[in-house]
């Protein structure tokens, strides 16, 4: 394999984990309420300027991260709690609108509480690059992929062994059979949201000692998170996972062997290509509805 | 009754003329202070406020105090039209002094020829003031300026064969096609031209292409802000071995900053402002720029940059056209700066003239290098 291929693969894969997981944020959230949350993206920022100010205010790294992402889930709780579910009756577009007026308000409270400049993180386990492969990766990216790796099993042992995670799919599949149970849909909804928020904080604060952070990067990576979680079929968890890694990946090799100026552009034209073609995604499931 | 309102209206009618004599000259300004360009638009604030405060001390300009009307446009050019807009209309400032980017500037230009305001840009690219523009001047040296800086200190190191890479911003546009225009006339040869989006957070695919160009002996960067630090970055972890140069946008400690250590070694264009404390006493600027930079320094207890420096050249450019003109009209203004030669400045000194408003050559315009840290000049 040539070095420069091998290069754009292992940027790919790194940009393409954390792509991933904003995209399970999109389908955990789908899944319980079939709201796209748009706010996705600023619990990402979230993550990475909380973890930042901490540290700035004396915090060690191992206390500021567990702190940030409990924030980011605290906002993602309130969230729900305040714009969601008093709205629980209206339309689905009501409640996608609802979200990017949060998105909206949270990136302005973001510039009140911090500010509008760019910060760095110290990278985890500090910054020299390893070769593999006749290409070069930081130990940062391996935290990235570890960590994301982890996750997802986490989340699959969860949703399947635990009873509030089947609850959670219970939910997903049938809400209406699912209260009929005794679940507390509320409760997952609350649940999912706060999940949601975590997933994204974390995947922030992991991606921040490479890319700097500011009151803004949730914009970009919402919609690419939004991307991968409409490639891989919304709703789907592993769908999520791929979705995330095969838009990394594409964008990286198509930066590199095609035009490196229109890179932003290939998450969008997949989100095209993908509803014009193959709308339920890659491991979407195809509904039909009766009329 | 009748002698106290006679006695209270010349009492108003002295008032007024008193505050008709001492009204304030206004300078207006639109700064990046926040957002993506903060690192120009902060000093270049703190540095107007310094300096009109210096210059109220000392008696204020014909006699008049100044006034600082400024705007934060955080580097949109929407947002610098709106301000722009308002300087002229509400504010009614006498000049402004202004445009931390290259985009900002460009974007008020009809505004401030319509409405026939002296506007001083801090922006880099050369379209600014080329073609000449009646009532736009501008104090950084160009991007033009800074291509063929550079490409003297790659001659200098026998470099032929170079890779460029730059963002899509206005000025990093304009430095990119500005390079590959003045390039031959070097005798250097840009083998490799590869381009990254404002927001982009990963560079290494584009520096991967360099990386793999055969012949590359050097590459350029030509942009500022949140790209030429991430693009340091991901060239150290490519371990791309040979020298890797960023135009004066980065002439900032908060570019070493975001780019840490993989700063070291990076070379620049720079006003003589970074390397202050090495300028021989021979140099014209030494006292100049040592005066800037300690007052600076004292009052903000942290490091100048040469964006302050921009500020600075172009507040004292306007209060020197001010006093040559004897007045604030405006037309006066802009003919007494058109007229300015030999000023000293931070930025070089400035000979201005009707086809240039620009006002400097290469003369002042130094190469240094980040060591340990730090700013030193290359010999």
């Amino acid at each position: 394999m040539s070095a420069q291929l091998a290069q754009y693969l292992l940027s790919g894969l790194t940009v393409g984990a954390i792509y991933a997981l904003v995209a399970l944020g999109f389908a955990i959230i789908y899944n319980a309420s079939h709201v796209i949350n748009f706010a996705q993206g600023e619990f990402v920022m979230i993550g990475g300027m909380a973890t930042v100010s901490l540290g700035n205010a004396g915090l060690p790294l191992l206390l500021a991260i567990p702190v940030a992402v409990l924030a980011a889930a605290a906002v993602g709780l309130a969230l729900e709690k305040f714009a969601v579910e008093p709205a629980r009756g209206a339309s689905v577009v009501t409640l996608i609108i609802i979200t990017i007026g949060a998105s909206i308000l949270l990136r302005g409270l973001a510039t009140l509480v911090w500010d509008k400049n760019l910060h760095s993180l110290q990278p985890f386990s500090g910054d020299q690059p390893i070769a593999l492969a006749g290409a070069t990766i930081l130990p940062q990216s391996l935290w990235v992929l570890g960590v994301t790796l982890a996750i997802v099993l986490l989340l699959g042992w969860f949703f399947s062994r635990t009873l509030t995670g089947k609850a959670m799919l219970a939910t997903s599949h049938n809400p209406l059979a699912a209260q009929l149970c005794g679940i507390n849909t509320r409760f997952v909804l609350l649940l999912s949201f706060g999940l949601s928020a975590a997933l994204g904080a974390i995947a922030g604060i992991l991606i921040a000692p490479i890319t700097l952070t500011s009151w803004d990067v949730g914009v970009m990576l919402g919609l690419k998170g939004f991307a991968a979680a409409i490639l891989g079929g919304l709703g789907s968890g592993a769908g999520a996972v791929v979705g995330g890694l095969v838009l990394g990946i594409v964008e990286s090799l198509g930066a590199g062997y095609l035009s490196s100026a229109y890179k932003d552009a290939i998450a969008f034209v997949i989100i095209l290509a993908v509803l014009f073609f193959m709308p339920s995604g890659l491991f979407g499931k195809k509904s039909a509805e009766r009329v | 009754m009748r002698y106290k309102l006679l006695a209270s209206l010349a009492a108003a009618l002295l008032a007024a003329g008193a505050a008709i004599a001492q009204e304030p000259i206004r300078i207006g300004a639109f700064l990046a202070v926040t957002g993506g360009a903060a690192f120009l638009g902060d000093p270049e604030q703190k540095t107007l406020e310094l300096y009109v405060e210096k210059l109220n001390a000392a008696g204020g300009v014909l006699g008049r105090k100044l006034q600082l009307v400024s705007y934060d446009s955080a580097g949109d050019a929407e947002k610098a039209r709106t301000f722009v807009k308002r300087l002229i209309e509400q504010d009614k400032v006498d000049v402004i002094v202004g445009g931390s980017t290259t985009g900002e500037t460009m974007a008020v230009v009809p505004l401030v020829e319509a409405a026939g305001m002296p506007f001083i840009s801090l922006a880099g690219a050369v379209v600014v003031t080329e073609p000449v523009k009646k009532w736009v001047f501008k104090t950084p040296h160009t991007d033009r300026m800074a291509c063929e800086r550079v490409f003297l200190d790659m001659r200098a190191r026998d470099i032929q064969k170079i890779g460029l890479i730059s963002g899509d911003g206005g000025f990093d546009k304009s430095m990119r096609v500005q390079c590959l225009a003045v390039a031959p006339t070097y005798r250097i040869q840009i083998v490799a031209d590869e381009s990254y989006g404002g927001g982009n957070t990963d560079m290494t695919a584009q520096l991967t292409k360099i990386k793999n160009t055969a012949g590359v002996q050097a590459v350029l960067n030509a942009g500022f802000g949140q790209g030429p630090a991430i693009v340091t970055k991901n060239y150290r972890q490519l371990a791309i071995g040979v020298p890797l140069y960023q135009s004066h946008g980065v002439a900032s400690k908060a570019f070493i900053k975001l780019a840490g250590d993989a700063a070291e070694g990076v070379r620049l264009p720079a006003a003589a402002l970074l390397v202050a404390d090495t300028l021989p006493d021979s140099d014209r600027q030494k006292k100049v720029v040592l005066g800037f930079k300690r007052e600076y320094e004292a009052r903000y207890k942290s490091d100048v940059s040469t964006f302050g420096g921009h500020a600075w050249d172009g507040l004292m450019l306007v209060v020197e056209a001010m006093k040559k003109a004897r007045s604030t009209d405006k037309a006066k203004v802009r003919d007494a700066l058109e007229s300015i030669r030999d000023f000293v400045g931070i930025d070089g000194v400035f000979n201005m003239s009707p086809n240039d408003h620009m006002g400097l050559d290469l003369t002042y315009f130094r190469m240094i290098e980040v060591k340990k840290g730090n700013w030193v000049p290359v010999q």
